[in-house]
């Protein structure tokens, strides 16, 4: 991104910062805690600061979708749609297509478009995105790198897919590519000496079972596939290498979302270590459905000072105080330990009602707590 | 109706909702339940980890099963089980001959081959683990704690997808008895698990649609997780507040009493909003699906545990009572 952050500015905004001082943003975090809202704030802030900015989401519920105008079949695509609105920067939307864009890569990287034809009507190839696991984070990561080489875009936001695991999108580059890889072909079908023969005999016997549960033609989809896909082992293997570096190069940075509750906090805690083997920290945490604080008394003190309250027409109100309170007490137990874990990192807290977003005015709201509001 | 006949209509509980809504919760209650009419519970989990085992204060769950409350006279033993996608698929490769080459189908990417080939024998095989937990009466009442909702809708329709690319064989046999399963009321249900929210809600109206229509199976009643109750008189005390507050500005009271009262205001206030919405969204729910629904209390606490636990049970008990007799 063009415009830098000025350090003062830092200190009260630092979500702000960090996106300004980033080409391409990750939000990661398990499933169901807020990633595509988030994403989508992040974005819709960046833009009112004059980004073009591209997000990709993976499955926006559908009025959010509607809200940001991927409703329509046409975002169903592979191509970035823009966001009408009145920000003096670009915000551009994308739904991620696992298939198109799979496609699309093999496209690029076949040496001849019959060829391309010939992988693209093959069955086998057609369930690849459906039920290979890790298509789809290993497309999310394509469709970022892509984006990121778009020049219409300064900046790019991407929501992962909901995994437990972050390294398995970091790693769904390689595995795939692996799996495309020429030497399970080799290996399946090819004869040769030695050890490699005693491999193979296994490969065969392991074929032969194969194809008595699921059927020989299923087999020969998978063999036509991977001959067809001969030539092209290369393209996608330095491809994958140069989508890794992007994600662990400096352009990158990631931001983790979760939720105050025992075992969203662990898995969250997990993705931190995950991504620390694989060298990347995570730069700030989004904490969403977090409930307002209405007392500062300890819960002890203010459970004794609420019991005079037992019997008068304001029992219920202190009934209400105390169990928000105490909603509270066991939240902030799980804040700080996310908190230790990521030493340095900001931290920006997402009220419980504010966080079931469906609107730009919702998004406006959510981008209020992650830019707006000071370090809690 | 009475949760003995409620939870003797069907061996299979399938228990699907969005991520993040408290389905795992809500098997476990639903065990709780089950328990305490005397019927002894197996739940399966498809992944490691998650609320469980705090629930029942009790030790992770294993492939290996895992008890989380002994039986008495009175109430039926509660045990998880944890059945991952792929220990289903290795299992039964092992037993379909290729046991001594599992590692080697798994390094040489072999195993991606068969799943890409099949796609969602990994599904189905789950399934077919629960079948014959089902058909070899391993408890009275087996809990699935099903995959987040979009992925609810593939994971049971995979048998049906899958019987129409694999024709023979024991893959299309698995997928028969599965699909047969499936499709009868009186061996499986589906639990639809959600909270009152409208993105929850949203998602819980299309499963349930999508289920019905492309999988076919019964589905039975809604649970909604965490519903906040109104304490008795609150909308009174907010206002008797309001003009106490007023009151207080003529006088010099005790600036702590003042601020408690704040904080009970701002808190009384802010609970009759979530009320609010709440009881909106549930509306919507009861307008947009013809099901029946049964409210769990919301718990004031991110860590449930065994009391939580309790307190849960006694409200899906209090819950079904409610149901009508004839749905089953």
């Amino acid at each position: 991104m063009g415009t830098q952050a000025e350090p003062t500015l830092a200190a009260d905004d630092p979500i702000g910062a960090l996106v300004a001082a980033h080409d391409v943003v990750v939000c990661v975090g398990s499933g169901g805690v807020g990633k595509t809202t988030t994403s989508a704030a992040l974005a819709l802030e960046a833009a009112h600061r004059g980004s073009r900015v591209c997000v990709v989401t993976i499955d926006p519920a559908r009025r959010l979708a509607d809200a940001m105008g991927l409703d329509t079949e046409a975002a169903r695509g592979s191509e970035p749609l823009q966001v009408a609105g009145t920000w003096p920067g670009e915000l551009w939307a994308v739904m991620l297509d696992t298939r198109a864009t799979f496609a699309n890569l093999i496209t690029t990287y076949a040496p001849s478009p019959q060829q391309a034809q010939r992988i693209l009507e093959n069955r086998f190839f057609r369930n690849i995105a459906d039920a290979l696991s890790g298509t789809h984070e290993y497309m999310a990561m394509e469709k970022l790198f892509e984006l990121h080489g778009d020049e219409r875009f300064d900046l790019v936001i991407v929501d992962t897919p909901p995994t437990t695991n972050a390294l398995e999108f970091l790693d769904a580059p390689n595995r795939i590519t692996r799996f495309l890889d020429h030497r399970l072909y080799k290996m399946l079908v090819a004869p040769s000496g030695g050890l490699a023969r005693a491999v193979n005999l296994a490969a065969q016997t392991a074929l032969r079972s194969i194809s008595r549960l699921v059927g020989a033609s299923v087999v020969d989809d998978v063999i036509e596939f991977l001959n067809n896909f001969e030539g092209m082992e290369d393209g996608f293997r330095s491809r994958a290498v140069a989508v890794r570096e992007l994600l662990t190069s400096d352009a990158t940075t990631f931001i983790l979302v979760t939720v105050p509750r025992r075992d969203l906090a662990e898995e969250a805690a997990g993705f931190v270590d995950d991504l620390a083997t694989a060298g990347i920290a995570v730069d700030a945490l989004v904490v969403n459905r977090v409930h307002p604080r209405f007392t500062d008394l300890p819960l002890d003190e203010l459970q004794e000072e609420l019991e005079h309250f037992a019997g008068t027409p304001l029992e219920s109100a202190a009934t209400a105080l105390l169990e928000a309170s105490r909603m509270v007490a066991t939240e902030v137990d799980h804040l700080r330990a996310l908190t230790e874990a990521l030493p340095g990192a900001p931290v920006r807290l997402v009220p419980f009602l504010d966080a079931d977003v469906h609107d730009l005015d919702g998004l406006q709201r959510l981008g209020d707590h992650l830019f707006r509001t000071p370090a809690p | 109706m009475d949760p003995a006949h409620f939870f003797a209509a069907s061996r299979v509980l399938i228990v699907a909702g969005k991520g993040g809504v408290g389905k795992t919760t809500i098997c476990a209650t639903l065990a709780a339940a089950a328990s305490r009419v005397g019927c002894s519970v197996l739940i399966v989990r498809l992944t490691p980890g998650g609320a469980l085992s705090h629930l029942f204060a009790a030790p992770e769950i294993t492939s290996a099963g895992t008890t989380l409350r002994a039986g008495n006279e009175t109430q039926g033993e509660i045990s998880a089980r944890l059945v991952t996608p792929d220990d289903a698929l290795l299992d039964y490769l092992a037993d379909h001959g290729l046991a001594r080459m599992t590692r080697r189908l798994v390094s040489s990417g072999a195993l991606d081959v068969v799943t890409t080939a099949a796609p969602g024998i990994r599904d189905l095989l789950v399934l077919g683990r629960v079948k014959q937990l089902e058909v070899a009466e391993t408890a009275d009442l087996i809990i699935v704690d099903a995959p987040a909702a979009g992925h609810a809708v593939s994971f049971l329709r995979a048998p049906a997808v899958l019987r129409e690319a694999v024709t023979a064989g024991p893959i299309a046999n698995q997928a028969d008895d599965v699909l047969a399963m499936l499709a009868d009321p009186t061996r499986c249900r589906v639990i639809l698990a959600t909270l009152p929210e409208e993105t929850p809600i949203n998602e819980l109206v299309e499963t349930a649609f999508a289920l019905e229509d492309e999988v076919g199976v019964q589905l039975g009643p809604v649970v909604l997780n965490s519903v906040a109750a109104l304490p008795e008189g609150l909308g009174d005390a907010v206002d008797s507040k309001k003009s106490a507050k007023e009151r207080a500005k003529d006088s010099s009271g005790d600036n702590s009493d003042q601020a408690l009262l704040d904080s009970m205001l701002a808190a009384a206030t802010f609970r009759m909003t979530w009320v609010d919405h709440q009881r909106t969204q549930i509306e919507r729910l009861v307008a947009q699906l013809p099901l029946p629904l049964i409210t769990l209390p919301a718990r004031f606490t991110t860590d449930l545990g065994p009391d939580d636990l309790e307190v849960l049970t006694d409200a899906l008990l209090a819950g079904i009572t409610t149901l009508d007799e004839s749905i089953s």
